[in-house]
Formats: C-alpha cells, structure tokens, sequence
C-alpha cells in the first residue's frame, strides 16, 4: 500500500525582507536584490507529503517546478528533505505565464507523469499571492481540491478517501474527500523539516542539463563528471513544451490573459494611533469603524 | 534568518584548515567508503564541502528553530513524572529537528548509519548549537558519549547500540554521586553478577547526571566488591528498554535549565560491561572526560559568541550622551577583549580538535591493521599534544565564556540586570562551564604535568617557529618574551622543589602558558586571514603580555612561607 504524491514547488524572489531596493523604477520585482527561494507554502506542502511518505511506507514524493534552468535548485532542496525524485518544466514557451497558462502547464506535465493520488502545494506564492494555480490544476485535470489545508488526518486507501483538517477564518474545517486529490496547503500548517545530512550529500551534485551546460560553457570540466552515470538520480529531468506535448498557443505569454498595466508603490502611512483593549466593547468599536470607512467588509 | 554557521566567518576559516587533508585521508581511509555508501565522499575537497554544507544545515536549524525556543525553553525546563523525564516542549521541537536533519552519531561510521564526520567539524557544530541554547547542547552534544562505546564496546554491542544513537537517540554519562564528584574513585554504585540471568545488575544512586533518563547510559559502578579506589571500577552500558533505572527528581539550577539534571535511582537494572572490568575510571572514564572536556570548550566558545554577538549590538544600539555608547573608550575596550578571548580561545578549541583528530583516526586504523612506524610517531605525537591542549581549552574557554558573559551584562547596565534581556540567560548557563566535567582547578591538575615537564615550552618554542607575517613580527616577538617568562617562572618553582608551592602556583603557569599557547595560534591565524584576526590579535597580545607581566611578578615575588598567610 503506498502513495503517488506530486508536491508542486515554485522558486519566487524572496520578498519577506523586503528592501529599499527591492523594485525596478518601472515597478518590475528586482530580482537580482531579493534571492531565490522554495516558496514558504510549498515548503508546507512537501512537509505534509513526507509525512504520508513516513505513514505509508513505499510512497513517492515527487517535485514538480516550473521556472528557468537554476529553478532545478528547488528540485535540489525537496530531494535533500526526502523527496524521491523531480522534474523541471523549462521552455522559453513556458516564460511570461499568468496562471492560467501556468496552471495548463502544470496539468499537462502532471498528465505526463500519469500516476498520481495525491497533488499537494501550497496554497500560494509570495511573489503573485493569487492563490489560483492548485485550484486551476485541479479543474484543468477534474480532480476534486481542498484548499488551505493545515493538517493531513487520514487516507485511507482501500477506501480512496482522504480526510483533511482546513484553517478557516475562525476556526477549522474537518473535510473528506476522493483519491485522486489536489490539496493547497496553508502556512499555519507544520513547518517543513530540515534539510538531512546524508540526502545533502548523496544529492549536492544533482543538477539540471542547463546547469550543467552553464558550468562548461566556458570550457570547463564537469566536476566528477562520471558519476552522472554511475548514479542517474543526479540528473535531474527537464522537460519542455514539446516533452508534455502541450500547445504553445496555451502556454506563457500567449496563454496569459493577464496583462498587467501598471504597477504602484503603495506607502501605507500611519497618521494616528490608537490604544486599545481586548474588551469586547472596544473590539465592536473598531469593527463599527473599519466597517464604516471601508477598510474591511 | 540568522544562520548560526555562515554569519560567523570565523569558523569557515578554522574549517579550513591545512591539517583538515590529513585528517580527512584518515578518517576517510582514502575515501574507500565511495563505493559502498551513495551519500561518502569522493575525495579531499567533495568531504570539506560535505562539511562546510552540513554546518550550514546545523547553522540554519540554530538559527530558526534552536535559538528562537531558547528563552522559552530556559523557563519551561523540563519536568519528572513517574520516574520519567519530560522535555521543555521546545527541547522536544529542537531534538526532533536535529535527528530529522541526520545531525546524530556523527562522528560514527557510515556502517552504523553515522556520518563518518571527523572530531573538528562535529565540534563546531557543537559549538553553534550552544551559542543558541547551552542547555540544549548538552542533551545533543551527548551523543560523543558512543565514542567510548565504540573505542571499548565490543562488536556485538557495536551493531546493537551505535545505530541507535544515528538514529537520534539520547545518551548520558553516568559517573557522579552524592559522595562521588571530582573524586571519582570513591564511586559506590554497587554491580553485581547475576549468574542466573548471565547479565550484570546495578544498585545504588546516581546525583547531577545530564540528561538522566537517556535512551542509552554508560554507568560507572563498582563490580569488585571489597574494593575502595578506582581499580574496583568498571564501565557499563545501561540501556532504558530494560528498566529499572528511575528518575528520582530534577534539580533546580541557576542555568542551563533545558538540560535535566537527574538524580537517579538503580534498582537491579540489568546492565552489560563495556570493555574489561577494573578498567572503568582508569581507562575508559579518563578517554569519555576528555572527549567530554572538548565539548564543554566547544560549549564555552559558543556561550563567548552569543555574550558577544548581544554585547555588541546592544552597543551599538543604545545612545548615552548623544551617542552609541560603543563609541566610549570604556565600552570598546571590553568588547575588543571579549572578541579577542573569543578568536584566541576558538584557535585553541580548533587547535586542540585537530590534534585529537589525527590521534584518534590513527587509533581506529589500528585496530584494522598494524601502523607503520612513522603512524606510529604520528600517533604518538598528537596524542600527547591532545592530551596537553585539552585541560587548557576546557578551563581557559570556560574562563572566558564566564568573563565575556559578566561583561556582556556590564555593557547592557541596568538592563542587563533585568531578565529581558538574553545576557542573563548567558551568564547564568556560562557559570557552569568552569565547574562541570572537571572545575578550572581540576584541569590545572591535569596540566600541570605538561608545564613541569617541558611540554608547554617545547610547543612554545616550536610556534615560535613558525613563519609569521610582517605585521606580526612585532608581536611574535613579545610573545617570545612572554614564553621565557613562563620558562623562567616554571624553573623557579622547579628548582624550589616544594609540592605545595608547586600546588599552589599551578594555575598562574597554566594560565600563563596557555595565553602563549593562544597568543602564537592568534598570531598564526592573523598571518594567514588578516581581514578577520589582525585586531583581535593585537588586543590579545597586549592583553596576554599584561597577564604574563602579572604572574611572572607575583611567582618571582613569592616567598614559601608566605603560605602560612594563605592557609586557614
């Protein structure tokens, strides 16, 4: 008994310390000021993956990212955790996409990998927060979804049923639902466990074909170039449009019916301060009043 | 996030050391593992990034997770119930990140499931873990404890115990009682044969144990009965599975509050001997202390870092008469003092890790095959030099460690006094470096040998040798100065011929060679990594030569018979 987990994994621009340099003048991200990292959701969605991993012995975890070559990092970072394997959809065709062409490049390459029970990400990206791909993929595919997932309790899967705990604006949510499933996963779930000294070392040196045509470019050698056939594993798949036998027209910018037409620096500005108690009373009167100016509701 | 490895270039240089290539081909044997095991190291340089990745793994767990539960964990503490430790809810969390991240057994061979990691590596990550939580990095700095076991345990035992202690389980060493502390020898805990059961049964109690209810303990107890001294002694393995060993209560400490420390009670437990009987204190003891001692050094070296690293931003960011008080001549000089203590009494950690390294790779090779003649000097050699090191590195960085923490609160103030501030949770856990597995006093006895017998001196004069850059040249050579005041002094007392003169006197040597000793490998580094060391090196010396200045004053002034003045 053992599970087919697909976790989808983004690398975003770190924009949790944001600094002052963080924004071009044109109001594009600089992403050369803000490093690349494993988007804090999706690290919760691994976690809740390695955990079925733990529960139901035999499971595979798999990785699966889109971005440019030195994306394969994320597929680095789930395999030092406990991930069995990955797979990095890069194509120029794939650049550019909103995400609804993202969402059709997802399905497509999770079509690819045909057997799944389980789709698990997080619930969003810090660098877009719309929380719209898990939700797409599963339409695209016509699976059933539970979004904001905070607690896996059970699969059961003889039965092919999976109950979840939800975070829901006050409170939780006990749902169930079918295998086969996508689930987004909430940041107030279990944080992701740590990188594991040996997966580091078996897997340091696993790298992307575009990260190896990177490194010898310039002429230079493979770093132990021969144990990349000794030991597949190191080779992390890439895959393409043509690899998932997707439709261009569907895929990045030509997929995109988004078109963003400008982008502002908000500063939120503090005129005034107010001090107030945990009184009931004194909480309906702030809710009276961020009601009354439109702040909320 | 703060990463308790990366933000500190420091140890990255110490990492890289040129003595790491000989320890790594030993400990590596030529790196045979490659081909048995997917996650070993092809050659030199793939083991040192192995390493310098693993202590980013160590620094980045300290960094998010150990650090932010300490002040919880230090009020929580951990609880006894029914004979049972409990663990402070962040120790658990802590506890559970390490074993996921692999980061137990590490010193152990891969066959056992560890990660073949030398002594040095290992100890920096001991290092890092204490500058977030000393106590917590007692309870994960146990695991050296399965170095005995696997120098004096059997095969058998092997294959039982060490994958255990991989896979994350705790250990404690069990050695002091209530009648029993610097004076091992007079250890009661009553071992018996239990012919029916072929197995040994331990009777008796244990007090001021760390991390009492371990999975895995190594008891010292008295198995020839009649005995009195420590050749009655011998060591065994207690394993928790089989109870009867139970926690009797915690006691209530000034720091160090996530680790228990337990009085326990053994009733019948049922125990196997590690290694021969009789041999307990006098061999596999006095070789567990020691790996113990390093670790505490390592735990100092921590505690130096955090008192500083709080000193210092609190300087910086607290304004007294129109500026930052870390602008005051006052205030800089101690921080400069306290940064300088931590570089010199880091080298010395690292110095002495080194040595044990190359010792203790060559013993284990020895029980593969016989070494070479030249092994054989090589073994010796640096067996000796871990031997003189590690007395100075346990009670010189637990000096510090407790120095650096006062003047840590000295800086803060008032508010130091206070209990926001985390300098107070670092003066208290410090106060326990300079008492525990062996107080100051104690490791002035067991390097005292090494001042009398020209050890200390010929390492002096060898250092002294050692090329040094053109801007140190004009402190190597203060520091030779410094070195023929230790000599002059240790003649001196020498030529007295006066035991309790010598007694008496011992710690201002110790102290005196052991700023040399810290002075040449500040110096060394300084050469070698200007941009990190030079100041500190600076301000090591003059503090160093003061400290010389003083001892060699009051030793050539001293007169026998003033003794009497002393005496109660």
């Amino acid at each position: 008994m053992s599970l087919k987990i697909v976790v989808l994994a983004k690398q975003v621009p770190d924009t949790r310390n944001v600094g002052k340099d963080a924004m071009n003048a044109d109001g594009t991200i600089n992403r050369a000021a803000l490093p690349a990292i494993f988007n804090p959701e999706d690290l919760n969605a691994l976690e809740q993956a390695l955990r079925l991993k733990d529960t139901h012995p035999g499971s595979t975890v798999t990785i699966l990212t889109m971005g440019p070559g030195r994306a394969a990092e994320i597929i680095r970072e789930g395999l030092y955790r406990g991930a069995d394997n990955g797979y990095l959809l890069t194509d120029r065709a794939f650049a550019g996409a909103d995400t609804l062409a993202t969402s059709y490049a997802i399905a497509t390459a999770i079509r690819k990998i045909g057997e799944y029970d389980l789709i698990i990400g997080g619930r969003q990206a810090i660098d877009g927060d719309t929380a719209q791909v898990g939700p797409q993929v599963a339409e695209k595919l016509g699976l059933s979804q539970i979004t904001y997932t905070e607690d896996i309790l059970n699969v059961d899967e003889t039965a092919r049923r999976i109950t979840v705990k939800r975070h829901i604006d006050g409170g939780v949510e006990t749902v169930e639902g079918p295998l086969p499933i996508v689930l987004t996963v909430n940041g107030s779930a279990a944080p992701c466990r740590p990188r594991n000294a040996k997966l580091l070392q078996k897997y340091k040196r696993a790298l992307g074909a575009q990260e190896k045509a990177a490194i010898t470019k310039e002429g230079a050698e493979l770093p132990y170039a021969e144990l990349y056939e000794k030991f597949p594993y190191l080779n992390i798949t890439e895959w393409n449009v043509a690899d998932v036998e997707g439709d261009t027209k569907q895929c990045g910018l030509s997929g995109s019916p988004t078109k963003v037409k400008k982008i502002e620096n908000i500063v939120f500005q503090a005129k005034e301060s107010k001090t107030l108690t945990g009184s009931d009373h004194d909480i309906e009167d702030l809710i009276v009043e961020l009601l009354a100016n439109h702040t909320i509701g | 996030m703060a990463n308790f490895y990366t933000d500190i270039p420091e140890l990255k240089y110490h990492l890289n050391n040129p003595m790491m290539e000989r320890i790594c081909q030993l400990k590596e044997r030529n790196y045979r593992d490659k081909n048995e095991f997917d996650y070993a190291p092809q050659d030199y340089a793939d083991a040192m990034d192995s390493y310098d990745k693993i202590l980013e793994i160590t620094g980045e767990i300290t960094g998010e997770i150990i650090a932010p539960n300490a002040e919880g964990v230090d009020e929580e503490g951990p609880r006894c119930e029914n004979g049972r430790v409990e663990y402070a809810s962040g120790t658990k969390q802590n506890l559970d990140a390490m074993v996921k991240a692999g980061l137990n057994g590490m010193t152990m061979p891969r066959r056992f499931g560890g990660l073949n990691f030398p002594i040095t590596p290992y100890t920096m990550c001991a290092e890092i873990v204490a500058a977030a939580d000393a106590g917590f990095g007692n309870i994960w700095s146990l695991q050296d404890c399965i170095e005995t076991l696997y120098e004096f345990g059997n095969e058998d035992q092997h294959s039982r115990f060490i994958p255990r202690i991989c896979a994350g389980e705790t250990m404690s060493m069990d050695l002091t009682e209530p009648d029993a502390g610097s004076d091992l020898q007079s250890v009661m805990l009553k071992a018996t044969f239990d012919e029916a059961n072929n197995c040994w049964r331990l009777n008796g109690v244990k007090r001021f144990i760390t991390n009492g209810d371990a999975n895995l303990h190594l008891v010292l107890a008295r198995s020839e009965e009649g005995t009195k001294d420590g050749r009655g002694l011998s060591m065994f393995i207690y394993d928790k599975n089989e109870g009867g060993v139970d926690v009797r209560r915690i006691e209530n400490k000034l720091g160090i509050h996530g680790s228990p420390t337990c009085e326990l009670v053994y009733k019948n437990a049922k125990a196997e001997l590690c290694g021969d009987r009789k041999l307990g204190l006098i061999k596999y003891v006095m070789a567990l202390m020691n790996g113990a001692r390093l670790g505490i050094a390592a735990q100092s070296v921590g505690l130096s870092q955090a008192a500083y690293n709080e000193g210092l931003a609190y300087a910086k960011e607290r304004k007294q008469f129109g500026k930052a008080i870390i602008d005051f001549p006052a205030v800089y000089d101690m921080l400069a003092i306290m940064k300088a203590k931590l570089d010199a009494g880091r080298a010395l950690l690292y110095q002495t890790s080194r040595y044990v390294d190359i010792y203790k790779a060559l013993d284990d090779i020895a029980r593969e095959r016989k070494l070479t003649p030249e092994e054989r000097q090589e073994q010796k050699k640096y067996a000796k030099l871990a031997d003189a090191f590690t007395p100075l590195a346990k009670g010189m960085n637990s000096e510090y460690a407790n120095q650096n923490a006062y003047d840590c609160i000295q800086i803060h103030g008032g508010s130091g006094f206070m209990m926001e501030y985390a300098c107070q949770r670092i003066y208290r856990d410090a106060r326990i470096t300079s008492i525990y597995e062996g107080t100051t006093q104690l490791q002035t006895v067991a390097a005292i040998r090494y001042v009398t017998n020209g050890s200390y001196i010929a390492t002096l004069r060898n250092y002294e040798a050692v090329p040094c850059s053109e801007e140190m040249q004009p402190l190597m050579n203060r520091v030779k100065e410094m070195a023929n005041k230790f000599d002059a002094c240790t003649n001196a007392v020498k030529e007295a011929q006066n035991q309790e003169l010598l007694d008496f006197v011992a710690r201002r040597l110790y102290e005196m060679a052991a700023v040399c000793v810290m002075s040449h490998l500040i110096i060394q580094d300084a050469t070698k990594a200007p941009e990190l060391f030079a100041k500190s090196a600076q301000v090591y010396v003059n503090y160093a030569e003061a400290e010389v200045e003083k001892h060699f004053n009051f030793i050539r002034k001293f007169q026998a018979d003033e003794l009497e003045a002393y005496r109660k």
